[in-house]
């Protein structure tokens, strides 16, 4: 544990249940119950949590400043020590990591949501990309993601059975997961983009998540198997697919070593593959073999709410080392097109 | 536990105007980077991490940009993270940034903050209709006049006050060659003239719409050691929020400006921020939010605010400046609104401030806020490395 100051454990994780729509439902009214649930987890009230840290994105809100509404269910009253990252929440919990190994705070409250379905989220996430020469062409997440999985096939990497085998996986693995948006079997489907079919595409949807982190003793004392996060790095690549090679996660790999994932083997991996040829580019990065179960909550390609689906991934990672069917998992969370931003982070459980 | 000291060793900003029709965003940060970096005499090769800010992604109408300016600000292969606290993003950003060190995860760190507001209108991208929700009404005018109507009833200032404040910081621009208005021709009989735009907000006491960047590097003890020029030492930061609206809510002076203040205080040792202090860079989109932030942040009793700028204690030669630089009344890049005042804070305790210096400043306070008066970022930086 010498690698930082402090050793932070993620003591309680909630999410809601993933839906394709949630018309009758406000943002508030999504978080409350999450936010609730997590809290009563521990037994902590929010003003007693030292930080607070939230990812969401105002576009798929649909307006300027759309956290500041979401901050109400927190009950922010008395005032607190609050901060927001407009990224997937597992960046919002990293931030919160941080303050945490200033000193500054003991425990931290990091939640995230989205809401897809106002709108269409293929199109929205166009708008991510270089606003002056590849936006305005309006390639979609699917497309590109498309370009990534042909890439891989070009290279002799995978196949598109193998692509199906990942999407068949996951979804199995969903039955298991009551939060899950898409569980059993689904028919691998017709092209989306070729060679990307149904099933090799994640579902849109709504969620919601939530993970209060503590450190030491007192994570000791809100859980009686606390999933230290014993490494965390994340890593950026350049922007334009022209400058990467799509078969390749080079930031997922250094965030990994930096992490300490490579120091001994792990049995778990949470991984934030929207795609199913994305999980081939990660199992490559990150050097997983057949041994370790690689999404056993069955993934983004069963439930794929935008801004939290990554913070979901530590979650399942850390319930797995809370409920002791995991002694060492690594979770993995991603931003931008074709996997350009990539979060590693490693959690054990004590030796018992 | 101890934290690491936290250092600004570098500080860079673009000038801000109204329109930067010669550079692409990723252009625009690049060239306050570039600044901060030659100003702390450091490569792109020296920065471990990255931590940028801006207001909401509609003003440029692409989201989540940091993912297409990784390239434009070096962080490819590092870590970057992106902040968003509506209006108090600058100083968030900062904080964040200054954590990052604090902590000892990493010890050299870029931290910048932008808005190309001309990609947009800001005005009506604050006010978005949603069902069954408050907006923002007619741009942040129309949200805080209220505000600033029940701060006048409340305390009984002549409604001569916000004039001032905006006449004295359009003047300090003047000494700043980064500062978006230079209105040479300023007059007292001009700011009063103007139009009313919100009653009791005139056009002249409003702040424009600006692009610009600011960016700072911020390092460890050992960065600042190697430094060529004074460093600024970061002695006290906080952030703290609150609800948009609730019944208890006070507007004028909210719960959450005041526990940041005293949590930063605490933190510096300030007993007494009147005294204490030699320099404020405070956030006041609308020139009334002078004499309101100096009742929230403890500069002056309750009601009694506008007589410290009345009497001329917040002029550049004032016992108690405030904002030196001109301030956001004189320039508005949203998103780096925020950093602006932690940097021009930093740059007066660093003496680096040109014209508009503060003579022998050796604490200065950054401060921001934003959302409906709901955020707040500030830090309180010192000339000396601090003691505890």
């Amino acid at each position: 544990m010498a690698r930082y100051a402090r050793e932070v454990a993620v003591v309680a994780f909630a999410q809601s249940d993933h839906l394709r729509r949630t018309d009758e439902l406000s943002e508030v009214e999504m978080v409350m119950p999450v936010l609730h649930q997590v809290l009563a987890a521990t037994g902590l009230k929010a003003g007693e949590i030292g930080f607070t840290c939230s990812g969401s994105s105002d576009y798929l809100a649909g307006r300027a400043f759309s956290f500041t509404m979401t901050l109400d269910g927190v009950g922010a009253w008395p005032p607190i020590s609050e901060s927001h990252v407009e990224m997937d929440g597992a960046w919002a919990l990293y931030e919160a990591w941080v303050k945490i190994q200033t000193g500054e705070a003991d425990t931290a409250l990091v939640y995230a949501y989205g809401k897809s379905s106002p709108g269409s989220v293929r199109d929205v996430l166009t708008r991510q990309l270089d606003p002056y020469y590849v936006a305005p062409l309006w390639p979609d997440a699917v497309a590109l993601a498309a370009l990534q999985a042909q890439a891989l096939i070009d290279a002799g990497e995978t196949e598109e059975s193998a692509l199906a085998a990942v999407g068949a996986r996951s979804r199995d693995a969903a039955t298991a997961n009551p939060h899950a948006q898409l569980r059993g079997p689904v028919p691998q489907g017709d092209y989306q983009v070729r060679p990307l079919r149904t099933g090799d595409c994640p579902p849109v949807g709504d969620g919601v998540a939530a993970v209060v982190l503590a450190a030491g003793d007192l994570a000791r004392r809100l859980c009686e198997r606390p999933a230290w996060i014993t490494g965390i790095d994340h890593r950026i690549e350049a922007h334009s697919l022209g400058l990467r090679d799509l078969t390749d996660s080079p930031s997922t790999r250094l965030a990994a070593e930096r992490a300490g994932v490579f120091e001994a083997p792990v049995d778990t991996a949470e991984l934030h593959a929207p795609f199913s040829s994305q999980e081939i580019v990660l199992r490559k990065a990150l050097g997983l073999t057949d041994e370790v179960s690689v999404n056993p909550s069955g993934g983004a390609l069963a439930a794929n709410p935008m801004m939290a689906a990554g913070l979901i991934r530590i979650g399942e990672a850390a319930a797995r080392i809370h409920r002791g069917a995991s002694r060492r998992a690594v979770a993995h969370a991603t931003s931008g097109p074709c996997l350009q931003q990539n979060l590693v982070a490693v959690l054990e459980g004590d030796a018992r | 536990m101890s934290k690491e000291p936290v250092a600004i060793v570098g500080i860079g900003q673009t000038k801000h105007v109204a329109a930067r029709h010669d550079v692409s965003i990723a252009g625009l940060v690049r060239e306050a980077a570039a600044r901060a970096l030659a100003d702390a005499e450091l490569t792109w090769a020296d920065v471990d991490a990255v931590v940028i800010g801006k207001a909401p992604d509609f003003f440029e109408g692409v989201m989540m940009p940091e993912l297409y300016l990784a390239d434009a600000l070096g962080a490819v292969g590092k870590p970057m993270l992106r902040v968003h606290t509506a209006g108090s993003v600058g100083g968030s950003t900062a904080l964040v940034a200054a954590n990052l060190v604090a902590a000892r995860v990493h010890r050299t760190v870029l931290t910048l903050a932008f808005e190309k507001q001309s990609e947009s209108n800001a005005m009506w991208g604050l006010s978005l209709p949603v069902p069954f929700q408050q907006p923002l009404l007619a741009g942040a005018g129309g949200f805080f006049a209220p505000h600033v109507r029940a701060y006048m009833r409340r305390t009984g200032a002549p409604d001569t006050v916000g004039s001032l404040v905006a006449y004295k910081d359009r003047r300090n621009a003047l000494k700043n060659p980064y500062a978006h208005l230079h209105e040479h021709d300023i007059t007292l009989e001009k700011v009063q003239a103007s139009p009313m735009l919100w009653d009791p907000i005139r056009y002249s006491e409003t702040c424009p719409s600006s692009d610009g960047a600011c960016a700072m590097i911020l390092t460890d003890r050992a960065g600042a050691a190697r430094s060529p020029k004074p460093a600024a030492w970061v002695h006290g930061g906080a952030m703290r929020s609150e609800p948009t609206l609730f019944a208890g809510k006070d507007f004028v002076s909210p719960q959450a400006g005041k526990d940041c203040a005293a949590d930063v205080y605490r933190q510096a040792g300030i007993t007494d921020p009147r005294r204490e202090i030699d320099a404020v860079e405070m956030y006041v989109p609308f020139s009334w939010y002078e004499p309101m932030w100096l009742e929230n942040l403890g500069f002056a009793a309750e009601g009694e605010g506008w007589k410290l700028t009345e009497a001329g204690v917040t002029e550049l030669d004032g016992d108690l400046p405030v904002n030196p630089s001109g301030g956001v009344l004189s320039t508005n890049p949203i998103g780096a609104s925020g950093m602006i005042r932690f940097a021009e804070a930093a740059l007066q305790v660093r003496g680096q401030a040109g014209e508009h210096q503060v003579p022998g400043a050796r604490r200065a306070l950054g401060h921001a806020y934003g959302g409906g008066a709901q955020f707040f970022a500030m830090w309180l930086v010192g000339a000396q490395e601090p003691t505890s």
